[in-house]
């Protein structure tokens, strides 16, 4: 799921990392540590009032007993921001609803500009894969050719799409979409409606008309990851007005910080229900937020990479990964392989945000194409020893292996300190209990 | 002047909340104290100016500013201090003259209004009686192709389109050949979304541009970047990236008639060295205007500021 959160992942594992050094903790260095947090989330384009209302509730359970009092109480805070910002984020994962007769309908809202026609597509497209008849009806009558657009969407992945005549009443379009799904014996039916702005009142109430007409089963907003504080008052409005049930984000391909995904569930109660993540039309994932919040602490996302894995290599590979990642039996060669298999699933940049540990930047640069080859040429100079047990490789050693692959004593270095955090994150991974998981040098 | 209202009727809708207990402060004549500066930073924060220049620019005050001063000087300072970030206006490259036409490549990222920027300014050039082209260089989005057409058709500008899928250089080199001989004064050239991020997408807007300059020497003389005044703090790396790619001249900042206040520009100005240009502030065709300093810090401070003709 792209690099979302990357950088308040970053600054947070460093507030972390700060906090444990101390070991004993004051209410001060809490209240510090919290002022970091606060910083992170506003630097992350979370809402002010949301940032501060998050901060305040971890104040609340940290300056009391259940931290001071604690024999680990760095530990005790990491535990408390990530049960809050699994709380935020939503739980466990929310799935779309289902009419007892069909057609269920969907209908996507939002500004203009936040991808409804792509999203309308990327469902369609999911439904069809799991089997389903979606028809896609743009009531879009407003934006130059947005019709056609969604007609072009339709056709490329083998449905029908019908379209609402440009200029007309969007209300009066409903009835003759839901006729055609029904023609068509669709079970879905994706109401793409035109952009429009929170504070336009007129375009707001027509959008509540719509959905009076309409029915949906669902109300799905679409919103821009990149999205900054507006994300708020955008939420608050479309959830007043029209009723809202779920929320799609998209564009998180990008270098997002995320932050409007937190603004949004926070005010709407609403649950993300899947991202987007490039524009081909099956750049679509579900949203999980426990996973996401385990991903912003750096304790990587292991869980999607073995689903990942599990769909782009054979299945006892991805057995043999998750042996290897669960017990930290985890060596040189498997990191050369891990990296290279990275590199094979392809969308390296998406996937190099859940690997375990992606907050350190040596071990992302040695996942990049350019740097690869190189990482590669290194471990193949190693002798089958020193690739199995890698502490045996003294000064010496280390001159061989920079002067055998052509590169130097700095590269060799960094290699080494790559594999060590990604060994020393999995062997936290695979630890059975949360204090054990929350130890290690991350904190 | 009435540039300037219509701006601040944008703004101005954001202004209901902080902006408005802000304002019973300055009403009710208050010293500075801590409550205001914390409703200033919530304000400013919230415009999307980036926490850290936020608590930059109220520490600076804060310790420039005696205590309990009296408002007026907190928002004289604050404003000339936001409209030294924004430098000074640069206008929009003019439009040249038939046989030399001015190039205006359009650049950003998806969904955050190129098509209907153009559209905006294919209609101020024609209505000010000039040859307009547009080069349909989206050739990747559904619809795109046709959705400028329809803004040709509106503003009466000509437009060069090849085949969905098709080569974006291409249709820029024929766009340009076409307005050479046909005496066009500007050539608008739209370009597909792209994340600035997607190092492919980068490069081939790179190329596209260098065959633009290998049709026209010069060209293109003003790569505009639309950013959605929406957009948090990414607006900055969508700045930084599309401006190493390609050499952005100038921002058109859009969808202002919003409640985002589209505080990034600050940032943008004060750190990249990018001008802000233009503002989107409607779905009209002249809702398209020039951006100037002054103007925007007055819209976005306006309901805290004493009004005008109140003495002091």
């Amino acid at each position: 799921m792209s690099v979302m959160f990357s950088g308040l992942g970053d600054r947070l594992q460093e507030v972390f990392r700060r906090l444990r050094g101390k070991g004993r903790l004051t209410e001060k260095d809490v209240a510090a540590a919290l002022r970091e947090v606060r910083l992170a989330l506003l630097e992350a384009d979370v809402n002010y009032r949301v940032a501060r209302d998050f901060v305040a509730r971890i104040e609340d359970r940290a300056v009391g007993q259940e931290v001071l009092g604690s024999l680990t109480p760095a530990q005790q805070v990491v535990k408390i921001v990530h049960e809050e910002l699994a709380a935020l984020l939503g739980g466990t994962r929310a799935r779309l609803a289902v009419a007892p007769k069909p057609p269920t309908v969907l209908m996507v809202v939002g500004l203009h500009g936040a991808g409804k026609t792509t999203v309308c597509g990327k469902l369609a497209l999911m439904l069809k894969k799991e089997g389903r008849l979606p028809v896609l009806g743009a009531l879009d009558t407003r934006r130059p050719a947005a019709g056609q657009q969604l007609k072009t969407l339709a056709a490329s992945i083998g449905l029908q799409a019908y379209a609402a005549a440009p200029g007309t009443d969007p209300v009066e379009a409903v009835p003759a979409a839901l006729t055609e799904c029904r023609r068509l014996r669709g079970d879905y039916l994706l109401l793409d409606t035109a952009g429009r702005l929170h504070v336009d009142d007129d375009l707001m109430a027509e959008l509540r008309a719509v959905k009076d007409a309409a029915r949906p089963h669902e109300v799905l907003l679409v919103v821009d990851a990149m999205t900054g504080q507006d994300a708020v008052k955008v939420a608050e409005a479309f959830a007043g007005r029209i009723g809202l049930d779920g929320v799609v984000l998209t564009k998180l391909e990008g270098d997002t910080r995320g932050g409007a995904a937190l603004s949004v569930k926070a005010v709407t109660g609403c649950p993300i229900k899947y991202v987007g993540v490039g524009e081909k039309l099956d750049a679509l994932e579900p949203f999980h937020p426990d996973r996401m919040a385990s991903r912003i602490l750096g304790m990587g996302d292991v869980l999607t990479l073995i689903e990942r894995a599990g769909e782009t290599l054979e299945a006892e590979r991805a057995a043999e990964l998750e042996r290897k990642l669960r017990q930290a039996e985890f060596t040189l060669e498997d990191f050369l392989d891990q990296l290279k298999q990275l590199r094979k699933m392809g969308g390296l940049e998406q996937l190099a945000g859940i690997l375990p540990g992606v907050g350190r930047k040596d071990l992302l640069a040695q996942v990049r194409e350019q740097d690869l080859a190189r990482t590669e040429a290194i471990i193949r100079s190693m002798t089958p020893a020193e690739r199995r047990d890698p502490a045996i490789i003294d000064g010496s050693r280390r001159r061989r292996i920079a002067r055998g692959s052509g590169t130097d004593v700095q590269a060799v270095n960094r290699l080494l300190r790559s594999y060590g955090d990604a060994r020393r994150l999995l062997r936290q991974l695979g630890g059975k209990d949360a204090g054990r998981r929350s130890g290690g040098r991350w904190f | 002047m009435m540039q300037r209202e219509s701006l601040f009727n944008g703004v101005e809708r954001a202004r209901r909340g902080f902006w408005g207990r802000l304002s019973d402060f300055v009403a009710r004549r208050r010293p500075v104290d801590d409550e205001i500066w914390e409703l200033l930073e919530e304000s400013l924060v919230e415009s999307d100016m980036g926490v850290d220049l936020v608590l930059d620019l109220l520490g600076e005050l804060r310790r420039w500013l005696p205590k309990r001063a009296d408002q007026s000087l907190l928002w004289e300072a604050l404003a000339s201090r936001l409209e030294s970030l924004l430098g000074d206006p640069v206008p929009l490259a003019p439009p040249g003259v038939p046989g030399e036409p001015v190039v205006y490549a359009v650049v950003g990222v998806n969904g955050s209004g190129k098509t209907t920027t153009i559209g905006k300014l294919a209609h101020r050039f024609k209505s000010e009686g000039l040859k307009v082209m547009l080069a349909a260089g989206d050739t990747f989005r559904a619809g795109a192709e046709e959705q400028l057409s329809i803004w040709a058709r509106r503003s009466g500008a000509s437009i060069v389109s090849h085949q969905p899928g098709a080569d974006p250089a291409a249709v820029a080199f024929d766009a340009i050949q076409s307005a050479l001989a046909r005496g066009h004064e500007a050539v608008i050239l739209d370009t597909a979304g792209r994340l600035h991020t997607r190092r492919n997408l980068m490069e081939e807007l790179r190329k596209v541009l260098r065959v633009v300059a290998k049709a026209l020497p010069g060209a293109p003389h003003e790569t505009l970047l639309v950013l959605d005044a929406t957009t948090g703090g990414n607006a900055i790396e969508q700045a930084r990236q599309f401006g190493a790619a390609c050499s952005v001249s100038g921002i058109v900042l859009t969808k202002l008639d919003g409640s985002a206040r589209g505080g990034t520009v600050f940032r943008i100005r004060s750190e990249l060295g990018i001008p802000i240009k233009l503002v989107g502030v409607g779905e009209g065709m002249g809702d398209l205007l020039d951006f100037r300093p002054a103007d925007f810090v007055r819209a976005l401070l306006r309901p805290a500021l004493p009004s005008e003709g109140e003495t002091r």
